[in-house]
């Protein structure tokens, strides 16, 4: 018991230091200093008046969703004593093998930098700087030449550095047999299994309403359906995120969605975040960098092509672009395994001093990385919206389906949980699959690490994405992936 | 996939099919062969061919501005401004050259706005551009069209029905007529839509597919499936030279250097009615829904008592509605042979299973007992009266819970309800044989 209590106050004194930093204090702080000047403040009971109004005037919910958004986000400490680096990644050698995978990534970009003789990042001309501000809001209809260009890696070859991921540690005395490799995975990490997984997911039981089954045509709205939007209306009026949570792992409704997801995700458009986003605007029209043309190449070849989202094509330039400068995203390196790239000034390469993180944002894209963007533009329309939506997005649940950890929503955890259930649910599946040359998992790794972008029809899409929401986990893709096969093994028998 | 001609029951198997020229019992023909043979041609009771003989009354873009507006006129005599009013989803239009007057009077009301002139007769975008002042036309006056321009205006102006029979058709006879003495090309001066709808910056407008079975009653059918075709260029005002911008036609798109072949600038229209859905309130949904409804029932209305009505005849228009960003649709036109070449896999899939669908309504063999409310991906719009959704209910406007039977941009699990209609038919014949 003490030892919780300890925790928690852990805990809670962190929470504070993080959110005194934040915009959500200084709000509380002016309406408290406005609130003085009310009636029901008194001066003798002074703390309780000013509680009883917040409580009446929602900031109080507004401050229970910080922290409730805090909660979800940053893990909960282990020990107080353990390095930074645990909250990262505790085992090491899976650090160990981020670390060279970021090492193998870095010399592509350099070498690709070296190779077309173009700077990693240069001040741009004051004619181009004007040029593309007129063209921001149509930029895909540039067509600049990015034959040199290739993807700094894709999915393929992420999934070959996982398949050989080994822990030093680990001998399970076991003679090299076919049972024990049958799978890709040869990490021993711990993943659930059905039972935990229906105890863990208990609204997607078939007992429960689901939006995206019990709203198809043949059931009758009164059953499910009307209900299920009255009390989205109510979540939604409440302004409470723990209740959006809860509720949207039923589904939202189509109409509620953008709302609801900002709710969860406690984005509330501020004039400060309009501002923010316009700062990072002014950064893209000044600087132009080597991954703009990564993130131009990518977005051409992948949602530009693709039949539902090549409308959206100039939001993903708009929020993209933005996004490898935003230097706050550098903060999930906290809690992500990956560490962002540095790079050094010219001629100063080891210096300390002259060393800066590359992109600002410590985030390089890969082949695909645009469609994590595509489908939030069926939500958000204003620019700012949905880069708060994306960041939001990316900085909780999509960095981890291409970062090597342990984390149980990481990627190497999903993979394993794809392969296990396979195994042990549908083995004559996964028997044959193998017998003709066709892993399964390099099959559904790539749905996976788009968490199905480009592979579901949107409705479909969005309606996984809501119970990633719902859940804060991600290993949702790993059931739905392992959900496609047995449609597959109905069709094979 | 090329229009079909001379179509047999290939696709349904059997085969009372043509075996010697001039000989068939369906036929899927070109508007220039109806024009030149529909007169002289017998046909046999259970004959059908795919056009009515004066369809161009409602596609030829000046004669249905006419019988709109005519018919406008009637249902504010009869019925009043309020029910008048459901007519305005056609932007205001002139015919030229022989509104011009009209027209300048127009334009002159409201200065500096867009308008747009479209060729009457003409397909695919060709020969249409946009101009803000008058000068702008005096280049296309002066062509072919011009010439008849300038002798109009020499004279007063004169009333258009002058050359219009009165029952309200339009003779070809004389517009043969008019050809003899110059090659005039008539054309339309319409206001240009300047606040278009735009998904990701970008103007598109929407093709749905209505079939008409006979006007006399009027019968019509709506397909559920359609698309919204996309113009690969960001709309802006400023460049009204610009054709790739402002025109979505898909033949116009294939020519602009932007444009890839894979892409294929098309949504299918759910996607879009998905996409309506989680930017604004179902209710606002349902009644853009239910306005474009409204566009085909007057539309047709308009034109009820002078189409040539004839049971052999039956048509599947195209119909293209643009929204603007009041969610309000607007009529740009109608066609009678919509293109049916495919542009992409989905394309062909929509296309053949719209065909399929066509002749399935169409019942050259005589399953269907006429009461059906739903074939395949086509539901019953209009049956001399409107159409509810509701099984069994009567179709009644007045009731208070009346819902028109469309399902335009909804799931269309055609397959299914074929299976079970045919199921269920086959049942009833064997019941009463």
């Amino acid at each position: 018991m003490l030892q919780e209590e300890s925790d928690l106050s852990l805990i809670i004194a962190q929470i504070v230091q993080k959110l005194k930093g934040s915009s959500l204090y200084a709000q509380l702080e002016r309406q408290a200093w406005a609130s003085l000047q009310r009636p029901e403040i008194r001066l003798e009971s002074l703390k309780e008046d000013i509680k009883e109004f917040f409580k009446i005037s929602g900031w109080e919910k507004k401050l229970q969703n910080a922290v409730y958004s805090e909660l979800n986000v940053y893990p909960l400490p282990s020990h107080p004593a353990a390095p930074p680096e645990h909250l990262k990644e505790p085992l090491v050698y899976m650090r160990k093998a981020q670390g060279s995978w970021e090492k193998r990534i870095l010399k592509s970009l350099n070498s690709m930098c070296t190779e077309l003789s173009i700077p990693l990042a240069r001040k741009r001309p004051v004619g181009q700087q004007k040029e593309l501000l007129n063209k921001w809001n149509e930029m895909g209809t540039d067509e600049p030449d990015l034959s040199l260009f290739r993807p700094v890696y894709a999915p393929k070859d992420f999934l070959e550095v996982l398949i050989n991921l080994r822990n030093p540690n680990y001998e399970n005395g076991d003679s090299l047999s076919f049972r024990t490799h049958l799978g890709l995975i040869q990490v021993p990490l711990k993943v659930k299994d059905i039972p935990e997984l229906k105890e863990c997911f208990v609204e997607l039981g078939l007992n429960t309403g689901q939006l995206g089954i019990d709203d198809s045509t043949q059931v009758p709205p009164e059953l499910f359906e009307n209900e299920h939007v009255r009390i989205g209306q109510k979540v939604l009026a409440e302004q409470d995120s723990a209740a959006a949570q809860q509720y949207i792992r039923q589904g939202s409704p189509t109409a509620l969605r953008a709302e609801l997801w900002a709710l969860i995700l406690n984005i509330s458009s501020q004039p400060e975040d309009i501002l923010y986003y316009e700062q990072l605007k002014t950064n893209v029209i000044q600087h132009d960098l080597l991954v703009d043309s990564l993130i131009y190449k990518d977005v051409k070849l992948t949602a530009s092509n693709d039949d539902y989202y090549f409308v959206f094509e100039d939001y993903l330039y708009q929020v993209l672009l933005c996004f490898s400068r935003d230097t706050s995203v550098l903060g999930h390196f906290a809690y992500n395994s990956a560490s962002p790239p540095k790079s050094y000034i010219r001629g100063k390469l080891g210096l300390e001093e002259y060393a800066v993180f590359y992109p600002p944002n410590g985030v390089i894209p890969f082949h695909g990385f645009s469609m994590y963007v595509a489908p939030l533009c069926f939500l958000y329309h204003e620019p700012y919206k949905l880069y708060q939506t994306f960041r939001e997005m990316y900085v909780r649940f999509f960095f981890r389906l291409h970062s090597i950890s342990s984390h149980p929503s990481g990627i190497v955890s999903l993979c394993l949980l794809f392969e296990t259930l396979l195994q042990t649910y549908l083995p004559q599946l996964f028997y044959h699959l193998r017998e003709i040359g066709a892993q399964p998992l390099r099959i559904s790794f790539k749905w996976m690490v788009r968490a199905f972008s480009g592979y579901l029809a949107t409705d479909q899409l969005l309606l996984l994405w809501d119970r990633i929401l719902g859940y804060n986990s991600l290993e949702i893709l790993a059931d739905l992936t392992q959900s496609l096969p047995h449609a597959a093994q109905a069709l094979y028998h | 996939m090329s229009r079909p001609k001379n179509q047999n029951y290939k696709c349904h198997g059997s085969s009372k099919g043509k075996e010697r020229e001039g000989e068939w019992d369906f036929y899927w023909c070109d508007v220039s062969w109806l024009r030149e043979n529909f007169d002289h041609t017998y046909m046999d009771d259970h004959v059908r061919i795919n056009h009515f003989r004066n369809h161009y009354e409602l596609t030829r873009k000046n004669y249905m501005v006419k019988n709109l507006k005519r018919f406008r006129r009637q249902l504010e005599r009869e019925a009043g401004k309020l029910e008048a009013a459901k007519c305005d989803f056609f932007p205001k239009t002139f015919e030229m050259p022989c509104e011009y007057h009209l027209f300048v009077e127009e334009f002159r009301k409201h200065p500096g706005i867009t308008w747009i002139m479209k060729p009457v007769a003409r397909s695919q975008g060709k020969g249409i551009f946009l101009f803000r002042r008058l000068k702008d036309i005096m280049d296309w006056r002066k062509g072919t069209a011009g010439k008849k321009f300038a002798s109009l205006e020499a004279q007063p102006a004169r009333a258009p029905t002058a050359t219009v029979n009165p029952s309200g058709t339009h003779d070809t006879r004389s517009s043969d007529d008019q050809k003899d003495e110059l090659p005039v090309e008539n054309y339309v001066a319409q206001r240009y839509i300047e606040n278009p709808y735009l998904i990701g910056g970008r103007k598109f407008d929407l093709r749905v597919y209505v079939l008409v079975m006979s006007y006399l009653p009027l019968r019509a059918w709506l397909y559920r499936d359609g698309f919204a075709r996309f113009s690969n260029t960001r709309f802006t005002l400023t460049s009204i030279d610009d054709q790739y911008v402002h025109l979505t036609n898909v033949a116009v798109q294939k020519t602009s250097p932007d444009y890839h072949p894979k892409k294929g600038c098309k949504w299918m229209l759910q996607r879009f009615r998905q996409y309506l859905a989680s930017k604004h309130s179902p209710q606002a949904v349902e009644a853009l829904f239910s306005e474009i409804d409204n566009i085909f029932i007057k539309s047709l209305q308009s034109v009820q008592k002078v189409i040539i009505s004839d049971k052999h005849c039956f048509e599947l228009y195209g119909y293209d509605i643009l929204i603007d960003q009041d969610l309000k649709p607007w009529l740009l036109e109608v066609n009678a042979s919509p293109s049916l070449t495919a542009s992409s896999q989905e394309d062909y899939e929509l296309k053949t299973c719209l065909l399929e669908d066509t002749l399935h309504v169409v019942d050259m063999e005589a399953r269907l007992t006429g009461k059906e409310k739903r074939v395949g991906g086509f539901d019953l719009m209009w049956n001399d009266g409107p159409v509810s959704r509701e099984e069994g209910a009567p179709d009644l406007p007045g009731m208070g819970n009346f819902v028109t039977n469309t399902h335009l941009g909804c799931v269309n699990d055609r397959k299914n309800q074929l299976q079970q209609l045919f199921r269920s038919l086959q049942v009833q014949k064997k019941a009463s044989s």
